[in-house]
């Protein structure tokens, strides 16, 4: 691209299991990082400043904006995405609680509230309503009101 | 002659709630929206933009920004068609082509801050932004006025030279001001002056933003052939059509639009953005250029809904009857003409028989961004005024305002305040609704000390529109069904299509296949807006599946060789009228098909009038901390007529999602207007959209008065809960604090403000 | 964005020679959640963002008897998921608890909130209030900077072109002592502060009475302040409402707020009067036990 471009990194990385090799130009973000290079649009862009959650993904076990993160920092990282929260054996508790509760309406805000609240479930099974709304403050949702999300997280809780 | 239905109760799929049927691809990532387009040789666009709200261009220089490696084209308004003022109906408000074209792109001077004077195209994101601000242009800064008040001045800058206003049927020139239109019906100054309670106050608003989470977005091919290829997020692939071809001065044939996924609208993925941009960038580089919008672009020039000034003045007899009423209103438009006071004056005395009335609307230009419809477009400030105005009233007179709406609400017959006469409607089941519910039964509860609840009702009402919508059916072999339809779908309109056809055939909701057409593969649908969608679609739909059960009765009368008029059809089984144990089932006909005249398809359209009228009344607990000002919502309720509920979740999710929008609005949105015209707050961090802490659940009690200008007795849903919830809240923190407030957003400083 | 080269050194002195050579366009950074928001917005134009996680030193998070060391990379959930921190710094947790949602959390820490220097930067006015210290490496060495002295304006710091924030100490708090930290904000998260009050308070063995206290303000100036006269006003006062409320009118006093679309002046004074009532019966709560 341009004169002066800096070098781009050489990045080795675990998404959703599977190990990627990847050149990330410096100044480009895990979320173009997954978008573009990589082809897993299921992240999705929303405010490109880490105020709306839409972009949620886990590094290492732990929910990230992926907006807020470098591809170049992900190096010898596990990423997990929405893309790899299904199983062949199927839909994770969370996503078949959102389909049976009615939890999303146009849908652009589902993938990084599925993957903010696995962050939660992972490690706490049973939160109460005030603890996943506390979990779930990062995540701008604009057409439901967040109840049927939060009922839909409270079913999949054990 | 407009058909009328009885309503049923004995649905077998109609008021089910099954699993949506692009449920699986959004919860996995696989939905496609329009930020997530790829095409073989894509290349990003963007644009730049001024940093100022008012100015003439001197000059512009691109040069520095044609020569950056990876950049394949640059346009400035001298690129863009020069589109003829023509007014165009878009469902829900009109467009001129004129003005839309200048909102995409400026020509001599910008309107608004943010507004665009130049877009490239480059080999990549980065890279075209990089080249953005390699374009220099030269200014010359003017006077801005960012409110109706200042813009109507004697002395206000004036945007737009050429703008010729209409006061009241007169030509007006060298103003800020679009329009004054007024209804009048009775005797309204015989009626104040015999009134025995008066009220008249003066509320204003500032402008809030739709807020949907996924950025405005295109991509666009105009290829060798001159057609234009647009992939896009929007509320109404036709709609866009015509915008798009109206802008860029080609036919509507040339034009073929694909609406995506859409992330969120509101009305604000009505108008089109950067699709015509995206056009002529593609023209110019011959490749398919995509843009996805900036946060900060989306706040600062696209969507909002009208900041307010109005006045209302309301008057009533001893007993407690509503006998005259003015209203006074001043919408903000933005940069160019088209607030929404025509359904202001729809919206605002709709729940109250009024016989004496006057309301008097405005359409004011200021240098903010040009408004787009949102959720009942100008009835939630009309709701506001109205709904504060009612219970300060009964306040004075020393009347119970819940009685009080009961007792004036308004019925089949009433006239609305524009003049037209009520059918079938549930204001007066939504109330009565709320006098029985649990919500309204149960005590406020004492606040902690330092704090204090108060609690507050108040209506909202939207008028929900019909128009065009198309439907195509195709039988599957195994007994399903495939439909095409036209209508984007943005909170699972698609299952409520699906619905329709499958009640009609009596097969399953998974037995119909539902997928949303592009502009060359269904006839015209009008915008998913207005809450028309599961009407008039739904209506298309369910015209669709009779037209099939009559293609299928053919079908049925060569396998038995018998007349078609003696084919009966009655949940999902044909049967012969001559001989009663003669029968088949739907899914065993579709199996025969190819040996019965092959191929059944079957399609519907309808052009209709009106969705039914919509009414909704909200209970709203508050908790103010008297120290800092800060409110808390404790409890809510939404209480609506529904008419009949396709999907019951998913309209439980449209009273949800509307009242929060109304909450939000009520609160803390707003656009912060600095002194040079520009937003302060253009990002999600202080522009304070509601999260997930910031509620409680929000309960709903849906009132089913079936509309009998739908089969199943739908009413449009979705625009009224936005409604009721500003005037709710203001009534409600009047109750906790004693002092009642005029202005949104009620935030805590104005709260802390009010307590001194 | 200005396009920049990523550089994930592993050491203090590799950092450094990085910083060096670029100057004013290289910053380091650390969770990135403010850095990378400037950069998209052309605040700053940078050729070189030199990421510090690679840094054992600056990851490094240890509660000893002499006090806390929080390494300048340390995300605020190591910080508010320690129990020994949670145990004795709990003002640190009530400020790294609340800077952003959960998503911010796993990646902001404590040093990048105050080398970002915000007026409002919830992390600062509790590391002003533990007395903490600022250790600052560059390539003459080593200094430290008390935190209070730390920030000189919106955005800008005592650090020098080359210089790295390595971490910030924080003295162990004596028995009878306890802080708190809250801010007022318009919703209940994701938020920037209007008013932010932190208080640390030392008690007499009885807890009936003050025997020291330092309170600091964010967002009431054009950096987190701390109000000196105020919590030394409290030294050898009861503990009581009197004296809790003379204090709190002396911390209105000590704001100097402006007026812009977060609050009004009027609005953030009351604020800091009623957050530093608040905080510090909270701080007297905890120091009791």
């Amino acid at each position: 691209m341009t004169t002066n471009t800096p070098s781009k990194v050489h990045v080795t990385t675990t998404i959703n299991g599977q190990q990627h090799e990847l050149l990330v130009p410096g100044y480009m973000s895990l979320l173009d990082t997954l978008r573009e290079l990589i082809g897993l649009t299921g992240t999705k862009e929303g405010c490109l400043d880490g105020n709306c959650g839409a972009c949620t993904v886990s590094i290492d076990g732990r929910i990230v904006d992926s907006c807020l993160v470098l591809g170049a920092e992900v190096d010898g990282k596990e990423v997990s995405t929405i893309e790899g929260m299904a199983t062949p054996e199927g839909l994770h508790p969370l996503q078949q609680a959102f389909l049976e509760e009615a939890a999303l309406q146009c849908g652009i805000c589902t993938p990084g509230f599925l993957v903010a609240a696995k962050g939660l479930l992972d490690n706490e099974p049973s939160p109460s309503e005030g603890r996943i709304r506390h979990w779930l403050a990062g995540n701008l949702c604009r057409c439901t009101g967040y109840d049927k999300i939060v009922r839909a997280v409270q079913k999949a809780s054990s | 002659m407009v058909a009328t239905f009885e309503p049923k109760t004995d649905y077998k799929v109609v008021g089910t709630r099954p699993i949506r049927h692009d449920g699986y691809d959004k919860v996995t990532g696989r939905a496609i929206y329009g930020g997530d387009m790829k095409l073989p040789g894509l290349i990003w666009g963007v644009c730049v933009r001024s940093p100022h709200a008012h100015a003439n261009i001197k000059s512009i220089d691109t040069t520095a920004a044609e020569a950056m490696d990876g950049v394949f084209a640059v346009i400035t308004g001298a690129d863009m068609p020069k589109a003829p003022s023509k007014l165009v109906d878009l469902g829900e408000g009109n467009i001129n082509f004129k003005w839309a074209s200048n909102k995409l792109m400026a020509d001599d001077k910008v309107l608004y801050r943010g507004h665009p004077v130049a877009a490239i195209a480059a080999v990549d994101r980065y890279t075209a932004e990089e080249a953005a601000r390699k374009v220099t242009v030269e200014y010359e800064v003017l006077p801005s006025v960012t409110n109706v008040v200042d813009a109507l001045k004697e002395d206000a800058p004036i945007l737009l030279e050429d703008l010729v206003g209409d006061d009241l049927g007169e030509d007006v020139t060298n103003t800020n001001m679009a329009a004054h239109v007024r209804h009048e019906f009775g005797d309204v100054e015989g009626a104040f002056a015999s009134a025995a309670h008066t009220i008249e106050r003066e509320y204003n608003m500032q402008m809030v933003h739709q807020g949907y989470i996924e950025p405005q977005n295109a991509t666009a091919m105009w290829d060798e052939e001159d057609r234009i290829k647009v992939w896009t997020s929007t509320q109404g692939a036709f709609p866009a059509r015509t915008q798009i071809a109206g802008i860029l001065q080609v036919d509507v044939s040339r034009v073929k639009v694909t609406p995506l996924e859409i992330g969120g609208g509101f009305g604000g993925k009505i108008p089109v953005y950067f699709e015509p941009l995206a056009a002529i960038l593609s023209k110019k580089s011959q490749r398919p250029v995509k843009m996805v919008m900036e946060r900060s672009a989306v706040f600062e020039t696209t969507g909002p809904t009208p900041g307010a000034r109005m006045i209302i003045k309301l008057g009533a007899d001893a007993n407690g009857k509503l006998t005259a009423a003015t209203a006074d209103i001043w919408f903000e438009a933005g940069a160019n003409p088209g607030a929404f006071i025509g359904p202001a004056a729809m919206c605002v005395y709709a729940p109250y028989e009024i016989a004496n009335t006057r309301i008097d609307g405005w359409d004011v230009l200021v240098n903010k961004p040009k408004v787009a419809p949102y959720r009942a477009p100008g009835s939630p400030q009309v709701a506001f005024a109205m709904e504060s105005a009612i219970d300060e009233l009964c306040e004075n007179a020393g009347w119970d305002s819940l009685q009080f709406r009961i007792d004036n609400a308004s019925k089949e017959g009433t006239r609305r305040g524009d003049g037209v006469l009520f059918s079938k409607i549930g204001m007066q089941e939504v109330l009565e609704a709320v006098k029985t519910s649990d919500h309204w039964n149960s005590p406020l509860g004492d606040a902690p000390a330092g704090k204090a609840r108060g609690r507050g009702i108040a209506n909202g009402y939207w008028f929900n529109i019909g128009l065009k919508s198309s439907a195509n059916l195709a039988v599957n072999s195994d007994g399903t069904v495939q439909l095409t339809e036209g209508s984007t779908d943005i909170g699972g309109s698609r299952t409520a299509m699906a619905m329709h056809v499958a009640e009609v055939l009596g097969i399953g909701a998974h037995d119909v296949r539902p997928t949303v057409g592009d502009t060359e593969s269904i006839g015209y649908t009008d915008v998913t807006g207005g809450s028309r969608t599961t009407y008039a679609t739904g209506y298309a739909c369910w015209l669709a599946a009779n037209n099939l059960v009559d293609v299928l009765k053919e079908r049925v009368a060569i396998l038995w060789d018998i007349n078609s008029d003696d084919v009966d059809f009655n949940d999902g089984v044909f049967s012969s009228k001559a001989e009663a144990e003669k029968t088949i089932g739907f899914k065993e006909l579709a199996g025969k098909l190819d040996d019965l005249g092959g191929p059944a398809n079957s399609t519907g359209s309808v052009d209709l009038e009106s969705a039914g009228d919509g009414f909704g009344t909200h209970i709203a607990d508050v908790e103010i901390d008297l120290a800092t000002g800060k409110t808390d919502i404790v409890r809510y309720t939404v209480v609506q007529d529904v008419g009949t509920a396709i999907h019951p979740a998913y309209v439980e999710g449209q009273l949800q999602g509307g009242a929060v929008q109304g909450i939000g609005w009520a609160l803390n949105e707003e656009y912060f207007m600095l002194d040079d015209g520009r937003m302060a707050n253009s990002s999600f961090l202080d522009y304070r959209m509601p999260t997930t802490l910031d509620l409680p659940l929000i309960d709903t009690v849906m009132v089913e008065v079936p509309n009998p200008l739908h089969p199943y007795g739908v009413r449009g849903v979705g625009e009224t809960p936005i409604c009721p919830p500003i005037p709710a809240i203001a009534n409600a923190i009047k109750e906790a604090i004693g002092t009642r407030l005029y202005e949104t957003p009620m935030n805590a400083g104005s709260i802390l403000k009010a307590l001194k | 964005m200005h396009p920049f080269a990523y550089v994930a050194p592993g050491t203090v002195d590799e950092a450094i020679a990085v910083l060096n050579e670029h100057g004013d366009r290289a910053r380091p950074m650390a969770g990135g959640t403010d850095l990378l928001v400037k950069a998209r917005a052309n605040v700053w134009e940078l050729d070189a963002v030199v990421d510090i996680k690679n840094i054992p030193e600056l990851m490094n998070l240890s509660v000893g008897s002499d006090g806390l060391s929080i390494g300048a990379g340390v995300p605020c959930y190591e910080v508010y998921e320690n129990s020994e921190i949670v145990a004795d710094y709990p003002g640190i947790v009530d400020g790294a608890s609340i800077i952003g949602g959960i998503q911010i959390q796993s990646r902001a820490g404590l040093g990048g909130n105050l080398c970002n220097a915000a007026p409002s930067g919830d992390g600062i006015c509790p590391l002003i209030v533990y007395s903490a210290v600022a250790r600052i490496a560059s390539s003459s060495g080593i200094r430290e900077v008390p935190v209070e002295d730390f920030c000189t304006g919106p955005s800008q710091t005592v650090l020098e072109t080359g210089d790295l924030l390595v971490s910030i100490e924080v003295p162990k708090p004596a028995a009878n002592s306890g802080a708190a930290y809250t801010r007022f904000i318009p919703r209940n998260e994701m938020d920037i502060a209007v008013a932010g009050v932190g208080v640390f308070v030392q008690l007499d063995s009885s807890g009936q009475n003050f025997e020291s206290a330092r309170i600091a303000l964010a967002s009431v100036g054009p950096t987190p302040i701390l109000a000196a006269t105020t919590g030394n006003s409290l030294a050898g006062k009861p503990v009581n409402d009197e004296s809790i409320a003379a204090a709190a009118s002396l911390a209105r006093d000590a704001a100097t707020p402006i007026t812009d679309m977060r609050g009004t002046i009027e609005q953030r004074k009351q604020l800091v009067e009623v957050l530093t009532g608040r905080m510090i019966k909270q701080a007297v709560e905890r120091a009791r036990g």
